[in-house]
């Protein structure tokens, strides 16, 4: 399976967007996308996750997992990789830029469990995607989830101050936003020619 | 807690603790696997056999565990028959396997499964613990077939789990159902009649 750079960028953020086509990561958009400011925080830190999750992960698959015949380890490994990484990201930040620390602070414990972080790097493994290939999904889908996460956040900022039937309130209302937008993303299936 | 009886413990799970509308909890499978019936039972399956075999595992070792690493030890448990049922399922039911994808691994990060090891199995006997498993486990399985039903029965026309065609109704499939934007609809018109329900009973309570 030869899939070139650009065809995995375009996949990654608009056609197999996470969110709202593949269903990654709905706990997080759900909780955080109340506000843009946490919003923000949230995706910088899945963003920043995502990429050192892609690289530490391929490397750990293709000259450990592999060559010693361990593949029935992938989930085990891949998952304290992925808490290993918050841990020293959140020791890194607070070290260098304590500004940073304390906006993007509450949101990173929150990432191990966070099914995108997860599904990124087992469908790297499964679609046998090089190095770079990894790299490239790993922003692609980073980038998807920003942006949906940014848009959505918008909405419902807005949307907050609309008077709606008692029942509907909160995350009914939050599902029938998402209805709309996942219908509009649902329009570029069939960019890519497969 | 000496009142607590098995029947008891088993239906919470099913209503007032229902993982989906009440937690909201596990959102992602719920969602993405729901496109029939077929894939909503395999789901909840395999998400009911974790939870079985990690709330029996923690309930066991909760005397035995330190406080400080309980997080780590539930994530390895937990991970451990994940890694089972992944197997289980790729050697024997290959095409579910092959349409659940990634979302068989993903069960380590189902917040249902880690939620009820902290919640309940570390605090409780054996015996609860694999009750309360259950009821949750039934809990969600109901609300993945009903998503399921719906989706399946309007999107395509019909409801065929396992090959045996149960209803079938004549009207134009709505393609709608069956794409993403369908689940965010089912769910968000489920969760609003739930709601309607309890403000309605909450009210009746009041007066």
């Amino acid at each position: 399976m030869e899939d070139s750079l650009f065809s995995i960028a375009i996949n990654g953020i608009f056609v197999k967007n996470f969110l709202l086509v593949q269903f990654l990561g709905l706990c997080s958009f759900v909780g955080v996308s109340k506000e843009t400011k946490s919003a923000a925080g949230m995706s910088a830190a899945v963003l920043f996750v995502m990429i050192m999750a892609s690289i530490a992960s391929f490397l750990i698959y293709t000259y450990l997992l592999e060559p010693f015949g361990l593949t029935f380890l992938t989930t085990i490994s891949f998952i304290i990789v992925i808490a290993f990484l918050v841990q020293l990201v959140e020791f890194i930040i607070r070290k260098f830029s304590p500004p940073l620390y304390r906006s993007l602070g509450i949101f990173l414990p929150l990432i191990t469990t966070n099914c995108a972080i997860l599904g990124v790097v087992i469908l790297n493994a499964r679609l046998d995607y090089t190095f770079v290939q990894s790299l490239f999904y790993g922003i692609s889908a980073g980038l998807g989830y920003s942006m949906v996460m940014l848009i959505m956040s918008a909405i419902r900022e807005k949307a907050n101050s609309l008077k709606v039937p008692e029942a509907i309130e909160g995350l009914p209302h939050a599902f029938f936003i998402t209805t709309l937008l996942s219908m509009a993303f649902v329009s570029y299936f069939g960019v890519i020619p497969t | 807690m000496a009142d607590m009886t098995i029947s008891g413990e088993y239906f919470r799970g099913i209503v007032k603790d229902n993982p989906v509308f009440s937690l909201v909890l596990g959102l992602c499978p719920v969602l993405a696997v729901t496109t029939s019936v077929e894939n909503a039972i395999g789901m909840a399956g395999a998400a009911l056999f974790v939870l079985l075999g990690s709330n029996v595992m923690v309930s066991a070792l909760r005397n035995q565990i330190p406080p400080i690493t309980r997080i780590p030890m539930f994530i390895i448990i937990i991970c451990t028959f994940v890694t089972i049922i992944d197997m289980v399922m790729e050697a024997y039911t290959p095409p579910l396997y092959k349409s659940l994808g990634i979302f068989i691994p993903l069960i380590v990060v189902n917040c249902i499964i880690i939620g009820r090891a902290e919640a309940y199995a570390s605090k409780n006997t054996v015996k609860f613990s694999i009750v309360d498993a259950l009821g949750i486990g039934t809990g969600f399985l109901i609300v993945l077939v009903i998503i399921g039903a719906i989706r399946e029965l309007l999107g395509t026309g019909a409801i065929v789990p396992f090959g045996f065609k149960l209803i079938s109704i004549p009207i134009t499939p709505a393609t709608f159902m069956i794409l993403p934007g369908g689940a965010f609809m089912t769910i968000g018109v489920l969760m609003a009649i739930v709601n309607y329900n309890r403000i309605r009973k909450a009210r009746k309570g009041g007066q």
